[in-house]
């Protein structure tokens, strides 16, 4: 599963022998994010954030495990257990914050990754597995987060549980059983902060799983690169450590750099207010908001203000919510274009940018209350999302004629050292 | 052991020995499978205690006119609504090709007691609490009760006019014990 002239495991030391016959970890270390993975040669930043979204599920569990030991997943206690951790548990206050401020950061991360496979087509034949299990992984952070906002028993965790699974409700028939199942009550109570524990513990890991099986559906063909030419030969890579080690390492700590200075500085800057009220079943905030990660989402699902073809606007809202997604699982085949990078697809890098401005239009508009302009705007925006996706990336990846491309990475990437040297002279 | 003639008998068939106790054995461990799982699933439901179908008993006498209160039953909260003759009227008024979910107000309500309005608290939307039981709410364009979530606007009989509802606020069953006590559930 790599290129022939990957580097060869050779341990030198009789230990490090004998545990390769008994249990051969090092090497497949060694293989996957070692020497022995040969990786192409012009990687620029935004192939970083892979390994920064693992360094952030990382941080996840750590500090998920530690606030575990110390919370408390009852109705009655919840919301008090966490003023107790971020009053009386030694560092209490540091570790939630970093898990609160975490999940914000997996999300940055997340995001900027999801961009780069957009904008390189990363999603192209022949990772379109990698691009796939990649919307399996961010379906299941979503569940998590959602999950995980719901444990401080705060006034946005409550109505936000009672809004989500009020989801399900729209479904005709079986919505409303599928909700109580969901719940286990007829609102969010006690039986549903304990399974919402339950599962925000086990999906991290779950997440942890489909993650492994992301990385050995890449190293299959390799990773993908800012030219989107294929790796020809030996040239065109090389040893992923320590030249992408060190790169992501770079990453890694400006990475860190912004997430101190979120958790430490401004903690409560992506949180809501609302959230330090405890959870009262008979009084909605004015104003219920998700997490930022979720506005783009948010405004889909509210677009819907009217019934249309025999299906309620509720219904329409929750199916245009969940398809903005699952469309995601059909990009590699309503994409046809041959070529993956934008940077040599004129038509289509106008449109990707396009798309760019609507989602942050459509984010806004999701934190906005229902109100005028916003409701318009977020019709159009998610007008505009759909048709992106199956109409215009269609169209254009038939239509478009790519820019001339090098032969080659070697070829592209000699080609612009010679640019950056004629400049220098001139 | 299987003699001559029982061996060729069976290899004209296809089938032989081995296939069936293959089938049986596998769908005995299914069997197995679906009656694990089904526990499995149902522990999900709402379990006893909660399902307690507990009736809250509400003395209305304290609510005036045009005056709404705010209550709970199963832990979902209730309004309990003294309409104005002008808001019965207003209610009467519109024709019921107009609305999402036709419903009369008499319908909504019990006879001779159709000032009293007592519907679920729950935006049938996504669950939020509509404004306007309490004084000073908002009470949407139709001058009954406003979602804030996601902006859905009932009118004077707790119906859907205008938003993403799809129905009236629910009417939960209960019944007048007294002219000034109501069972609900």
């Amino acid at each position: 599963m790599s290129f022939p002239w990957a580097k060869n495991y050779e341990p030198q030391q009789p230990l490090m022998k004998w545990l390769d016959e008994k249990l051969p970890l090092p090497r497949l270390v060694y293989n996957a994010v070692g020497a022995g993975y040969p990786v192409p040669r012009n990687l620029n930043y935004f192939w970083n954030f892979g390994v920064l979204a693992g360094a952030a599920l990382a941080i996840q569990i750590v500090t998920g495990i530690v606030l575990a030991m110390h919370y408390a997943a009852n109705a009655g206690v919840a919301f008090n257990s966490v003023e107790h951790i971020m009053r009386d548990v030694n560092a209490g206050w540091f570790i939630r914050y970093a898990h609160m401020n975490g999940a914000s950061m997996f999300f940055i991360v997340v995001y900027l990754h999801i961009f780069r496979g957009l904008y390189y087509g990363s999603y192209k034949a022949p990772r379109e597995m990698v691009w796939l299990l990649g919307v399996v992984i961010f379906l299941l952070m979503m569940a998590t987060a959602f999950m995980g906002y719901v444990l401080p028993w705060g006034q946005m965790s409550f109505w936000g549980a009672q809004v989500i699974t009020g989801f399900f409700s729209a479904i005709p028939m079986v919505g409303e059983p599928i909700r109580q199942w969901l719940l286990g009550g007829f609102a969010p109570d006690n039986a549903a902060l304990n399974r919402f524990f339950s599962l925000h513990y086990l999906l991290p890991f779950v997440i942890a799983g489909v993650i492994i099986l992301h990385i050995w559906a890449l190293h299959i063909p390799g990773s993908s690169n800012p030219t989107g030419i294929e790796v020809k030969d030996e040239q065109d890579t090389v040893p992923f450590h320590p030249y992408y080690t060190a790169k992501d390492g770079f990453g890694l700590g400006v990475f860190l750099f912004v997430f101190a200075a979120l958790t430490f500085f401004t903690p409560n800057l992506l949180g809501h207010a609302d959230n330090y009220i405890a959870a009262n079943p008979l009084s909605t905030p004015a104003h219920i908001v998700p997490e930022w990660y979720f506005w783009p989402f948010y405004a889909i699902l509210r677009a819907f203000t009217f019934n249309f073809l025999w299906i309620d606007a509720k219904l329409w809202g929750v199916i245009a919510m969940f398809a903005a997604i699952a469309l995601l699982f059909f990009l590699p085949w309503l994409d046809s274009s041959p070529v993956k990078s934008s940077t040599y697809r004129p038509l289509n890098r106008i449109f990707f940018w396009i798309l760019v401005v609507d989602v942050l239009i459509l984010g806004y508009c999701g934190k906005s209350p229902a109100e005028q302009p916003y409701v318009i705007l977020s019709q159009l925006g998610s007008i505009y999302y759909f048709a992106h996706f199956l109409i215009i990336l269609p169209i254009i990846s038939r239509i478009e004629r790519p820019l001339p491309m090098p032969n080659s990475i070697t070829e592209a990437v000699l080609a612009k050292h010679a640019d950056d040297k004629s400049a220098a002279t001139a | 052991m299987a003699s001559e003639s029982e061996l060729s008998a069976v290899v004209e068939d296809g089938v032989r020995r081995r296939d069936f106790i293959n089938i049986a054995a596998v769908s005995f461990a299914g069997v197995g499978a679906v009656a694990v799982v089904l526990p499995l699933v149902n522990q999900m439901n709402p379990s006893a205690d909660v399902l307690a179908l507990s009736s809250t008993e509400i003395d209305i006498s304290a609510i005036g006119t045009g005056q709404a209160i705010k209550t709970s039953w199963r832990k979902q909260p209730v309004f309990v609504r003294n309409l104005t003759a002008a808001e019965i009227a207003e209610a009467k008024k519109v024709p019921l090709s107009d609305l999402r979910d036709p419903q009369t107000i008499d319908e909504r309500t019990k006879p001779g007691k159709e000032n009293w309005l007592i519907t679920l608290g729950v935006c049938t939307h996504l669950g939020c609490v509509p404004l306007g039981a309490a004084e000073g709410e908002n009470r949407g364009d139709f001058g009954g009760y406003f979602c804030p979530c996601h902006g859905s606007h009932y009118d004077t009989a707790a119906r859907i006019r205008k938003g993403p509802a799809p129905t009236n606020l629910v009417v939960p069953p209960y019944e007048f014990t007294s002219d000034t006590v109501v069972t609900i559930g």
